[in-house]
């Protein structure tokens, strides 16, 4: 499970900025095509916080679309499912974004 | 997704070069020391287990480049990527490799795809035309790595322990372990696993991925992203296809419709047919890559 793996990369990067404060809040940016479930994210994340400054931390995941540009029409869309199609049928799409997987803020106390 | 892994902070990784049988198991420690911070451009000797010790500089980035937070009272900005230090060591293997003239490539799939039948045949056959050397990441076993060297092919293993895949830090090590020939190619083989795998770049120039049609040929669309990162698939089994359910059509749409550039390729480990159309494939993007680096030290 890689979001295990996701997870404590997040940690020991906030524990680096907190230099011993408590944190109290993280902040994540995880866009819908990065192949992260937020869920297991969270449950990972109550098991890696033990023990560090960011145990009892509230964890905020925004979750921010792709966009796409139909190569056959022209179009374009946000994304939000990797499988999705143009509206003309066209699966040839250009994605951009949506891929994100970025520590935005912290809140420490 | 894989749900009996715990991966993957590589502590109780093992590295083995199965020729000598020397064995090396990371601990936290070591893992935190290797790539400590504060200490840029200092020359330092690997604790090596494979002879010769060597020491040589190299330089640590800083995991925190200059802090990027600004303070808000008691909010701190970071927009810092998660898997940045991955990345980091995965840009330095690829330099690394690219100032050899080596291509790594990084092979992909779930469990019982014949991937390492695939890798053997490919080592049999194209020994005396190409020098290849092989990384086998596997959570437990060393019988891969062990099949690989009967073919007479240099192998380092890699157990993973728990860990679902390889990440760019564990194959550095790897690479230094293996000590790859110029103009030669890695074959690093992936734990198997058709999520987890996709997420991490270890420096490699492309990722392949083999599908067997034992499997069924919705696969692309399950793992979308895995065949969205892979320059090329494989259809593995070809010659148990009068047997199975698969089509091999839908299967290479499927494929594109998440990755509209894919390659497809059919072939059987087992009777060899196809694997010809592979071998060329793999030399063409051999050739292209001395031709960079020859290219690259004229310039
Ligand atoms: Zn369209």
């Amino acid at each position: 499970m890689h979001e295990l793996s996701i997870t404590r990369n997040v940690v020991a990067i906030v524990s680096e900025h907190a230099q011993q404060r408590k944190v109290l809040r993280v902040t994540l940016e995880v866009g819908e095509l990065s192949a992260i479930m937020p869920e297991a994210i969270r449950f990972c994340f109550d098991i890696c916080t033990q023990g560090t400054p960011l145990e009892g931390a509230r964890l905020d995941i925004m979750q921010t679309p792709g966009s796409a540009t139909c190569r056959d029409c022209g179009a374009e869309f946000a994304l939000h499912d990797i499988l999705a199609r143009c509206v003309c049928g066209g699966t040839h799409l250009v994605r951009r974004g949506g891929d994100e997987l970025n520590i935005k803020e912290m809140e420490v106390a | 997704m894989c749900t009996t892994c715990g991966c993957s902070n590589m502590e109780g990784v093992i590295i083995t070069d199965p020729a000598s049988g020397a064995m090396r198991i990371l601990t936290k420690a070591e893992r935190d020391h290797m790539h400590a911070e504060g200490h840029p451009g200092h020359p330092h000797a690997h604790t090596a287990i494979y002879a010769p010790a060597h020491t040589h500089p190299h330089t640590h980035e800083a995991v925190v480049e200059a802090i990027p937070a600004a303070l808000h009272g008691t909010t701190i900005a970071l927009e810092q990527e998660i898997l940045s230090k991955n990345r980091r060591i995965a840009e330095r293997n690829r330099g690394w490799l690219s100032s050899r003239g080596v291509l790594a490539l990084n092979l992909v799939s779930s469990p019982g795809s014949g991937k390492t039948s695939l890798l053997e045949r490919t080592l049999r056959d194209l020994r005396g035309r190409v020098t290849m050397s092989v990384i086998e990441g596997d959570q437990e076993t060393m019988n891969d790595a062990e099949r690989i060297r009967a073919t007479g092919c240099k192998a380092i293993q890699i157990n993973t322990g728990k860990g679902c895949h390889l990440e760019a830090e564990i194959v550095g090590e790897a690479l230094a372990a293996l000590d790859a020939p110029a103009d030669s190619v890695v074959m690093i083989e992936n734990v198997g696993n058709l999520v987890c795998p996709a997420l991490f770049d270890l420096g490699e120039r492309a990722k392949i991925v083999i599908l067997s049609v034992t499997e069924g040929d919705d696969k692309p669309l399950k793992y979308p992203h895995m065949f969205h990162a892979s320059e090329l698939m494989l259809i593995n089994k070809m010659d148990l296809l009068p047997y199975v359910d698969f089509d091999v059509e839908r299967c290479i749409a499927n494929a594109r419709q998440v990755n509209p550039n894919i390659q497809a390729l059919r072939v059987s480990a087992t009777t060899g047919a196809g694997m010809e159309d592979w071998y060329h494939w793999l030399q063409d993007l051999l050739h292209s890559s001395q031709m960079g680096r020859l290219v690259h030290s004229a310039v």
